[in-house]
């Protein structure tokens, strides 16, 4: 800063109630420090004899940078000034100081005419000398030392000096900036520092990351969550920037979003999906109007690739798992065998092409809400290909004669399933007047079968347990159990192409309270 | 140079990625010296260090204009076309 040139005005706490303005309409001395600094401790003394001698005729400003660190000044210095409050450090930001102690002397009207940084004695024994006209300062200069470098100021500490910079400039990003040398491939870059599921990122520069935020009406700093297993903060502004590397546009933001709350809870338990060996992932599920005006694929390939919105919007919820979590193969990613859906699954349901309720509305929402479901599988879309049957019964028969294939045929009320149906089945089922319910009970009564079926055997030891089938009683032993312990364990949706007899399975993982439970969430701003 | 924001809950330091070390010297060694006092005598040192040691290489000094800034792009692309290894003298 230049002398004469207008010093930033501010208004700073006293830590006593009040507080104090600057410009005051006075000569003052502004001078910033902080407790952890002995350079500081060496000049308080003298701003505590300046102001006793000058206090009358000039405003002391004497600013320290943080909460703690001010109360220990003012026991250890009991100064005649109050030590004002920047623990925020805006002022010190926009004093653009690097060191403290940083004295500047302002008149009247708030203009510099004179800095001082660190302590040299010759210097502020100066200035003390200039301002005081009869009032002499009362110091034994002598024995104060002649030089002090003096120490870092917390507005440019790396750590904050970007959120400073951030927030003086109005800018809603907080995250670290990183940047890229001209020489290094910026693509190869984001690659080295893990940040990819191994395909391409786009770089979320702080122009992209800004388009992708008019997406949302939200604050960028709101908190959604916190993912495990480093348990880190899942800003806006976070979800954001995986959704700019995975692909997205901002108007996919909204369901990015909600798809995340909802995998933050505790009964989706995002940490066990990522860290079972058996290789489970979300799948996610959107109805509602939402579905259209982001142009998501519901119909031909609705599971496949080639639908940006259903590409991108799985990928982002994905890596924001990966980076933001931290959960990454090898760590706490712990699939034996992984699995393409990792990448990205994401499809909405083809409601109107669904003769039943929709899965949202049959989950307790309105037909009209826009609404994100997250099923965990470990297998599939497996497919289910039935060109043959022409009634419901047999259809539905299919259904579970494919589906005592999840986890593995005689593992019975192990785990739940989502169900794919395509427009061809839903006409076959329809015409018979088969509802979700009528589905589902021949589902469950085609697979059921007796318990002694489901024993461990020279075949396979999957099943019942020899020992505990064998301590029962010859009633309870001619028990019959269908695949899935409650019909609601099958989860139903409408999707894919007109033409195909072909429906699709997401084998589920360890549900309920030991696993995961599927959640819906309502994206409120659609 | 392209500016990114960290994707992740930025509790590790950035890194960067190092060369593959070979485990041998060989070729053109580059010698940069940064420009502060007594860098130059460091680099003397090594440099009658390396050649006596490793008589097969051949030794390339260079120096950055000030050590207050990064080397120009020029001086780095030069560096790196002509060179197998590159070692930056500190000072002071």
């Amino acid at each position: 800063m230049q002398s004469g040139e207008a010093l930033p005005a501010f208004l700073l706490a006293d830590g006593e109630g009040g507080e104090k303005s600057f410009p005051s309409g006075r000569p003052a001395i502004v001078c910033f420090v902080k407790d952890d600094c002995p350079t500081c401790h060496v000049v308080m003394p003298v701003l505590d004899a300046m102001h006793q001698a000058l206090g009358a005729q000039i405003d002391f400003f004497v600013a320290g940078q943080t909460s703690e660190g001010n109360r220990a000044l003012t026991d250890t210095f009991a100064p005649s000034f109050p030590v004002l409050d920047d623990a925020s450090l805006k002022v010190s930001f926009a004093y653009d100081i690097d060191t403290v102690p940083s004295l500047f002397l302002a008149d009247e009207a708030g203009a510099l005419r004179q800095a001082l940084v660190g302590f040299v004695r010759e210097e502020w024994q100066a200035l003390a000398q200039s301002l005081s006209e009869d009032a002499a300062v009362d110091l034994d200069w002598s024995s104060l030392p002649e030089w002090r470098p003096g120490c870092g100021s917390l507005s440019v500490d790396p750590l904050i000096a970007d959120r400073l910079r951030a927030e003086a400039e109005n800018s809603p990003l907080r995250a670290r900036k990183i940047e890229i040398a001209s020489a290094d491939d910026e693509f190869e870059f984001m690659f080295d520092q893990g940040f990819s599921d191994g395909l391409p990122l786009v770089p979320p520069t702080p122009e992209r990351v800004l388009r992708m935020l008019s997406g949302t009406r939200r604050d960028p700093q709101e908190v959604l969550g916190v993912m495990p297993p480093n348990m880190g903060d899942v800003t806006v502004e976070k979800a954001a920037i995986n959704a700019v590397m995975a692909g997205c546009r901002p108007e996919y933001l909204p369901v990015i979003l909600t798809a995340l709350e909802a995998l933050l809870t505790e009964e989706y338990n995002i940490h066990g999906v990522m860290a079972t060996t058996m290789g489970a992932s979300p799948v996610m599920v959107v109805n509602g109007p939402i579905r259209e005006r982001i142009g998501m694929n519901m119909k031909l390939g609705a599971l496949g690739q080639g639908n940006r919105a259903n590409a991108t919007i799985g990928r982002a919820v994905r890596l924001a798992v990966r980076n933001i979590g931290g959960a990454q193969p090898g760590g706490t990613e712990r699939s034996t065998l992984g699995n393409p859906m990792k990448f990205t699954m994401c499809f909405a349901e083809h409601e109107e092409r669904n003769p039943w309720e929709p899965l949202h509305v049959e989950r307790g929402f309105n037909a009209e809400d826009s609404v994100v479901t997250l099923f965990t599988m470990t297998s599939g879309p497996t497919l289910i290909v039935d060109q043959d049957s022409r009634t419901a019964g047999q259809l539905a028969g299919s259904f579970g004669l494919s589906l005592e294939a999840a986890f593995h045929p005689k593992a019975h009320f192990a785990t739940d399933v989502l169900l794919v149906v395509c427009p061809e089945h839903v006409d076959t089922l329809t015409r018979d007047g088969y509802s979700k319910a009528d589905i589902r009970a021949r589902i469950q009564e085609v697979t059921a079968r007796p318990l002694e079926e489901l024993v461990e055997n020279e075949t396979s030891a999957v099943g019942f347990k020899k020992a505990a089938f064998e301590a029962m009683d010859p009633d309870a032993r001619k028990r019959v159990l269908p695949k899935f312990k409650t019909p609601d364990d099958i989860h139903l949706v409408v999707a894919g192409a007109e033409a195909g007899k072909f429906s699709g399975a997401f084998h589920g993982w360890a549900t309920g309270e030991i696993g995961s439970i599927s959640v819906s969430k309502k994206i409120e701003e659609v | 140079m392209t500016t990114i924001l960290d994707p992740t809950n930025e509790r590790v330091p950035v890194t960067r990625q190092l060369s593959p070390r070979t485990g041998e010297i060989s070729g053109n060694v580059a010698l940069l010296d940064i420009s502060k006092p007594r860098g130059n005598v460091l680099l003397d040192q090594l440099e009658a260090l390396l050649s006596e040691r490793l008589p097969g290489i051949r030794i390339q000094r260079y120096a950055k204009p000030t050590f207050t800034k990064p080397a120009p792009d020029a001086l780095k692309a030069e560096i790196f076309e002509n060179n197998d290894f590159l070692i930056e003298a500190l000072a002071d």
